[in-house]
């Protein structure tokens, strides 16, 4: 599943980064790496970007840029 | 030691770094640039110390694979690359927020492997304890082998044991802090590589292994092209190879330097901090609920951005007033202890009117940035970019062009200087093209001169104000205008691929009081430097331009054709024709002066606009600087020196004032459409000036100009035609 495909609240683990290299890169250097656990926390009044929760910081990024992580949902 | 020690502040963005900065130099910032990029260096002398130290401040960056210019800056000022610093810093300073370790520490074992001597200052600390996060500051000392130090920056809570240690001597500050231990294949990779680079003549400075395991994870980064400059195809194929053998051994290069600091970090911290269990909700995040709800945070967001447009116009008032009289009083003087004559003239309507009718806008750009530097310092920025992204991506741009256009709002030279916080080049210059159509400070005084004079003052509904209506019309003009500017030039001359928007969203905090009282300040000084120097200068030609030539010839034919008349009435009527004469002098002179003449020869021009040769040539005068239409409208229409928009004697020539016919020169369709011209037309040479610095080219100002004046004149014939087929 993508994370950009996520409901608010759910939780996710991190599985695999797909896509330009440089995003992956730079969601890397803010700490996505994969095992890690992502949160949804909002979506903006028109639905892009989103708001994630990632090692302890909020994060915003567009739902094209979500589309590049790849998660494994969490009960 | 002569040389002062030199100590640069490095972290991540939303670290408080700049808080940090100014609490060490007691505010005593010197901003400068640097050289060839459009990147400010910040630097101060460090207050209270015991040897003499200068504290620079950093561009905060994520990482030290540096893709915009501000991250290039930074590290490059780390390795001694730049001719500002062309040594490496005697003391790295690594600013990290103590509530987010885990990411900020990232950069900090990027910085442990420059080998330079570090440490580490955690800042914040009192919004950590709140968020219920408790760190182990000696154990992460230990761990890390590196000084570490809890401050908030904002109160100056242990900033004393930070001032100590920047004077420490030169043993005390050299450590090796622990590194990341990467693969093995990834350091055999880089020591082969090392020899290979050396063997094809890559000099040692560029060989350091820090710079060699840059090369080998950043793909077409910076030190793999200074690598390839130097030693050509061997230092090539070198790279390649290394990189290849890499892949081979079964390392994703993309995610090998994530996944091994991560780790790392992880560790160390793993008993050092302690974050309570479960996730707590804060303060922000009740903020937040509302103020990035779907429909209450864009309530929110309009209601604040109405908020901002009353005060300007309202709180500013009795403000502008006083600089108003004083500026009145100075312009009187002059005239009554002086002749007349050329020196008075130039005394009363060059200088005095001139910088006067500026520095009045003082009030409401003091009170604009007030805004903008309380929204910035509280996080709500971030916010806003949030919100404004869906709608700014499909224009072409993203979130983080809002925080320029909004500056525009106050001046597009603040704003242009902004746009360096996108990383997107092509984003950056579709910014940079718009945002000089945001209704900027210096264009108010147009509008409320126009609007005051010839929109009525009716209210609907006894709330609304119909003049305040017009205004805030007048402010969605830029905006209107940008989008198909911006979504055209993304199609054509800035065609490329949408850029990414990782933006972090900081924790909401009070706004720091001393920082945006000295925010201001700055703000305050540097408009009224350009009041000093540019918009004075103008002012000066501008009036030169009115006053000169002057043959004496004019005023004699006048003086012959009333002389009969005055000698023949009494009393008040003899005192009324001589006033009129001389007003009919003025007027020939003006007629006939360098600007006058100007003004004749483009009249044809914006005849279609609804104006006279008069308004035609105000507006000639306003291109270097558009505030300056006031004054020189002042001065033409005769009213003689302290115009303003506010000067009622002026709003009452603008109504009177008639076309050869009889009828008036100034009806509503003609003040709309001077309003219209000035919205969008590129009348400030500073802007086009400051374009010119950050794009690194005379293109994009030439660019900007000849569009937005083009613009202009079509929106108000548009305006004109329009508005007078409809009264008509």
């Amino acid at each position: 599943m993508k994370l950009s495909q996520m409901a608010i609240g759910q939780k996710g683990l991190i599985t695999d980064l797909q896509g330009d290299s440089a995003l992956i890169q730079r969601l890397l250097e803010l700490g996505l790496t994969d095992g890690e656990t992502v949160e949804v926390v909002r979506f903006a009044p028109l639905g892009d970007p989103m708001e994630i929760r990632v090692r302890g910081y909020y994060l915003s990024l567009r739902r094209v840029e979500a589309n590049a992580i790849v998660v494994e949902p969490q009960a | 030691m002569s040389s002062p020690r030199r100590v640069a502040l490095v972290g991540n963005p939303n670290t408080g770094k700049t808080t940090l900065f100014n609490a060490l130099t007691g505010f005593r910032a010197k901003v400068g640039n640097y050289a060839g990029v459009t990147v400010e260096r910040k630097s101060g002398p460090l207050k209270g110390g015991t040897i003499p130290a200068e504290i620079i401040d950093l561009p905060g960056t994520y990482s030290l694979s540096a893709r915009s210019a501000d991250e290039m800056v930074a590290v490059d000022v780390l390795l001694g690359h730049r001719s500002e610093d062309p040594t490496p810093p005697d003391l790295v300073l690594v600013v990290l927020d103590a509530s987010n370790l885990e990411r900020n520490l990232f950069l900090a074992t990027q910085i442990f492997e420059t080998g330079l001597p570090c440490a580490l200052v955690l800042n914040m600390m009192d919004m950590a304890e709140t968020n219920g996060i408790s760190i182990d500051t000696a154990e992460l000392e230990r761990r890390l082998s590196v000084r570490v130090f809890p401050v908030v920056a904002s109160k100056g809570t242990g900033l004393d044991a930070l001032r100590q240690f920047i004077c420490s001597d030169n043993a005390a500050l050299a450590r090796s802090p622990q590194r990341v231990v990467f693969p093995e294949a990834f350091d055999s990779a880089t020591t082969s590589l090392g020899e290979a680079l050396t063997a094809a003549g890559v000099a040692a400075r560029d060989t350091t292994p820090f710079l060699l395991r840059r090369a080998l994870l950043e793909v077409g980064g910076m030190a793999e092209q200074r690598m390839r400059t130097q030693g050509g195809d061997k230092a090539a194929a070198a790279i390649d190879g290394a990189r290849a053998t890499l892949q081979q051994a079964g390392h994703r290069l993309v995610s090998l330097e994530a996944k091994a600091r991560y780790a790392s970090i992880r560790g160390v911290l793993d008993g050092v901090v302690k974050i309570p269990e479960g996730r707590r909700e804060t303060t922000s995040d009740r903020i937040d609920r509302v103020l990035i709800h779907p429909v209450w945070g864009v309530v929110v967001f309009m209601a604040l951005m109405l908020v901002v447009f009353q005060a300007i116009y309202s709180w500013s008032a009795p403000f502008m007033d006083l600089i108003d009289g004083c500026f009145g009083w100075l312009s009187e003087q002059v005239t009554a202890n002086m002749s007349e004559g050329p020196l008075a003239s130039f005394l009363a309507d060059g200088v005095i009117a001139g910088v006067g009718g500026v520095v009045i806008f003082l009030p409401q750009i003091i009170i604009l940035f007030l805004f903008i530097s309380i929204l910035e310092d509280c996080g709500y920025m971030a916010r806003a970019a949030f919100l404004a992204d869906r709608l700014l991506s499909r224009l072409g741009l993203s979130g983080r062009s809002f925080i320029p256009m909004l500056s525009s709002f106050a001046c597009a030279i603040p704003g242009v200087m902004a746009t360096r916080t996108i990383e997107d080049p092509r984003d950056r210059l579709t910014t940079i093209m718009v945002a000089p159509l945001m209704s900027c400070s210096a264009r108010l005084p147009v509008y409320a001169l126009m609007i005051g004079a010839f929109i009525p003052a009716y209210s609907i509904g006894g709330v609304l104000g119909l003049q305040g209506l017009v205004l805030f019309a007048m402010y969605l003009v830029g905006p209107a205008v940008a989008i198909p500017v911006a979504l055209l030039l993304r199609r054509s001359l800035l065609k490329g691929p949408k850029p990414t928007f990782l933006m972090e969203l900081p924790p909401y905090r009070r706004p720091n009081w001393k920082q945006v009282g000295f925010r201001l300040l700055e703000r305050a000084g540097a408009f009224l430097k350009r009041a000093g120097t540019v918009i004075f200068a103008v002012s000066v030609v501008v009036w030169a331009a009115t006053y000169y030539p002057r043959p004496a010839a004019v005023a004699e034919s006048i003086e012959a054709r009333y002389a009969e008349r005055i000698a023949a009435a009494e009393g008040d009527t003899a005192e009324e024709l001589t006033a009129e004469r001389d007003r009919a002098i003025e007027g020939a002179y003006l007629r006939q002066s360098i600007l006058g003449r100007m003004g004749s020869a483009i009249e044809p021009l914006v005849r279609p606009l609804g104006w006279d040769w008069r308004i035609g040539m105000a507006v000639i005068a306003s291109f270097p600087a558009r505030e300056v239409v006031v004054s020189t409208l002042g001065i033409i229409f005769d009213v003689g020196s302290d115009a303003d928009e506010e000067s009622d004697a002026l709003r009452d020539r603008l109504v009177a004032a008639q076309w050869a016919d009889g009828s008036p020169i100034f009806t509503i369709p003609v003040a709309v459409s001077i309003m219209v011209f000035f919205a969008l037309c590129a009348q400030c040479a500073a802007t086009l000036a400051i374009i010119r610095r950050e794009t690194n080219s005379w293109r994009w100002p030439i660019f900007a100009f000849v569009y937005m004046t083009t613009l202009a004149w079509i929106g108000a014939l548009l305006v004109y035609q329009v508005g007078t087929l409809i009264a008509g």
